[in-house]
């Protein structure tokens, strides 16, 4: 990554400086003002009637502007750089570290918008108890089988690539049609594949279950089957994003490597383990990391189809917590929930990233 | 120039490969049309489905005018039929709206992503920054690392805070949203972008009298345009098939596809025509995209496969 270097020669007047403080300092201002006036509202020290913490977002909004215009009055040329970088710096905070620790705040309390009481504080009390509740255990269980799949799926992703790579005719129409289930929405799919083919009557895969001597096919039935389904469906969708990244992959390989592999008289099956294989290996490991993150958020099927059933066997954590505050409301339990997913993620991508630094660096 | 009499002959050994190889081109193609026929078959199934009647499905046909003969039960019901087409229909009011709320919003969110990703993507590609202690790298870590955060961490506290802000069932709070998700994948593709742009480029304008954001604008944009449509591209799928968060934040007005998709259980069993012709009119725009974009859909995913 080259950088960029320039000269500048800005004389930033002390009048101007002084302008600039005053645009930082009153956007803030106005923020915390506005922020107190509503809290003292909230609390019925005032009675301003306001309906909505509308007026603090946009005092909020206001103070970010000013932030960023500042930059260029206290600044100049350095702060029109600043300008760059600035906005999505301000649009994360805001929407991210924000609600985290406001969430913060929900996951230690009992919560339930369906009741009348409203918020109490509980101290890690959701904790213990989530601890102990069998069917998120049982959701996070799942999970750890969810992502075992997609060994299955690199290694189907890994045959797409190599075959697509192959000298073939038609590239362009296989390669479109390899990428369409990527297209398409998850609650579509739920429909058309979860729902319509695999019916349990008249269903075109239950006619094939049939024809193959399955008597009565049923796909959500037991736990195995379903959670399998549910393995499939989603590796049907995502296959082709880990096969275009691998695609990308044997394409950057220089030919000459092959050539030399061959006429050294190495069979295909050598070549490919002791040429492709080590050369795709930093590919490899980014594409199986973005796929693990995909499939850390994998919901929409499991909510669409099965709704986590049967007893809980396909449930996702996603979907657990998307039923605990659908059906019971319970926003406090639902966070903590969340929070715990959070840094269970956290350690293990650390780990996993970690351990897959050895091989994603490129091999010599 | 016929060769009647070859110099070099292929060995017997060479020729005896030739079957093998024959052989092997014939299990590429079979494999490669196996796959295709399983990502196929379920938009074909889906198409046809929505052109049959209740006989039809019970019995599995399968091709139009040979098993069955197509009608427009599944379109009459979404009052997209030739015959309804003309007249006052209430589901296709409904649909065309949560059409209409899906293309606002996922297109909105897409732009402000790429425009805000860029920006930022470039600016860390150029220039070397301090905010507190966070230096070039970390701040990148900081936007990437927003991909590691599932959605449903953020799903329940913006649920609360959207309730106490009146942003609920409203469009611009699923924008905000989906801007925030689909970011740190844009600045992902645009850093490789600017990354591969010399900056000789820049420097040359800006020896011209171009002010930094001018050159940004007039001579880099254009240059790394390919790579922005691909990120928009990129953001418009993951957005128009969001349904996680627009089922929790929406009920009655912003509403998008998905979610009516999901919505659609019929008391008196499922109408099988008329959801497979929804699915159909939900994923067609996404089935065309893909088909006349897919270059830039493979060069946004291939970005940063390859270093």
């Amino acid at each position: 990554m080259s950088e960029l270097h320039i000269v500048t020669d800005d004389e930033i007047s002390p009048a101007r400086e002084r302008r600039g403080k005053m645009m930082i300092w009153g956007g803030f201002g106005l923020l915390v003002v506005t922020a107190l006036v509503q809290t003292a509202d909230q609390t019925g020290l005032l009675s301003l009637g306001l309906e909505t913490w509308r007026p603090t977002l946009y005092a909020f909004c206001v103070f970010s502007t000013l932030l960023c215009w500042a930059q260029v009055v206290l600044y100049g040329e350095q702060g029109k750089r600043t300008l760059f970088v600035l906005p999505a710096a301000l649009f994360v905070g805001a929407l991210v570290i924000f609600p985290l620790i406001f969430g913060a705040g929900i996951a230690m309390s009992d919560w339930n918008l369906a009741s009348p009481d409203g918020r109490k504080f509980n101290g890690f009390d959701n904790f213990w108890q989530a601890m102990e509740d069998p069917f998120y255990l049982n959701a996070l269980w799942n999970m750890v089988l969810y992502t075992a799949a997609i060994l299955v799926e690199y290694v189907i992703a890994f045959g797409l690539a190599l075959l697509l790579n192959a000298d073939i005719r038609a590239r362009k129409f296989f390669r479109v049609a390899f990428l369409l289930p990527l297209m398409l929405s998850p609650v579509a799919v739920s429909w058309m594949i979860g729902k319509s083919m695999f019916e349990p009557r008249f269903g075109p895969m239950a006619r094939l279950a049939r024809e193959l001597g399955w008597e009565n096919p049923s796909f959500y039935g037991s736990p195995e089957i379903a959670r399998l389904m549910m393995m499939m469906m989603d590796a049907w969708t995502y296959i082709p994003f880990m096969m275009i990244m691998l695609l990308a992959g044997l394409q950057a390989i220089p030919r000459e490597l092959h050539e030399a592999a061959e006429v050294d008289g190495a069979s295909p099956w050598r070549r490919f383990w002791e040429v492709t294989f080590p050369l795709m290996l930093p590919v490899s490991i980014t594409a199986i990391l973005i796929r693990v993150i995909f499939k850390l958020k994998l919901a929409d099927i499991v909510i669409n189809i099965t709704s986590g059933g049967p007893g809980g066997a396909t449930d996702t954590v996603t979907s657990f917590i998307f039923r605990e505050y659908r059906d019971r409301s319970n926003v406090g339990y639902g966070t903590m929930l969340a929070f715990i997913y959070l840094v269970v993620i956290v350690v293990a991508m650390t780990v996993l990233i970690k351990v897959t630094a050895r091989w994603s660096r490129p091999q010599t | 120039m016929t060769t009647e009499t070859q110099i070099f002959r292929d060995g017997e050994s060479d020729r005896a490969y030739r079957a093998p190889f024959a052989l092997s081109k014939v299990a590429i193609y079979a494999l490669l049309i196996a796959w295709a026929i399983i990502c196929l078959f379920p938009i074909y199934w889906t198409i046809t489905t929505s052109f049959k009647a209740a006989p039809d499905v019970m019995q599995g046909n399968m091709i139009p005018y040979v098993d069955f003969e197509p009608k427009w039960l599944g379109w009459r019901a979404l009052g997209l039929s030739p015959e309804t087409i003309g007249q006052i229909s209430t589901p296709r009011e409904e649909f065309l709206r949560r059409f209409w709320n899906s293309t606002i919003i996922s297109v909105s969110a897409s732009l402000l992503a790429v425009v805000l990703g860029s920006c930022a993507a470039y600016g860390l590609s150029r220039f070397s920054f301090r905010f507190g202690p966070m230096k070039n790298d970390d701040i990148s870590f900081f936007f990437l690392s927003q991909l590691i955060l599932p959605p449903v961490v953020l799903a329940l506290p913006f649920l609360i805070l959207y309730r106490e802000l009146d942003l609920l069932d409203s469009r611009i709070g699923l924008i905000l949203l989906y801007t925030l998700t689909v970011l740190p994948i844009v600045i992902w593709i645009m850093r490789d972008q600017f990354a591969a742009i010399p900056t000789e480029l820049e420097e040359a304008a800006m020896v011209d009298g171009l002010g930094i954001w001018g050159a940004f604008l007039t001579i880099i944009l254009p240059i790394a345009l390919p790579g922005m449509v691909a990120a928009f591209i990129l953001s418009l799928v993951l957005t128009w098939n969001e349904y996680f968060f627009a089922a929790l934040l929406t009920s009655t007005h912003a509403n998008t596809l998905p979610v009516m998709v999901a919505s659609q259980t019929g008391s008196q069993g499922i109408s099988w025509w008329s959801m497979a012709a929804l699915s159909f009119a939900a994923i067609l725009p996404l089935i065309i995209i893909g088909i006349v974009l897919e270059r830039f859909i493979i060069k946004g995913m291939a970005a940063g496969a390859v270093k």
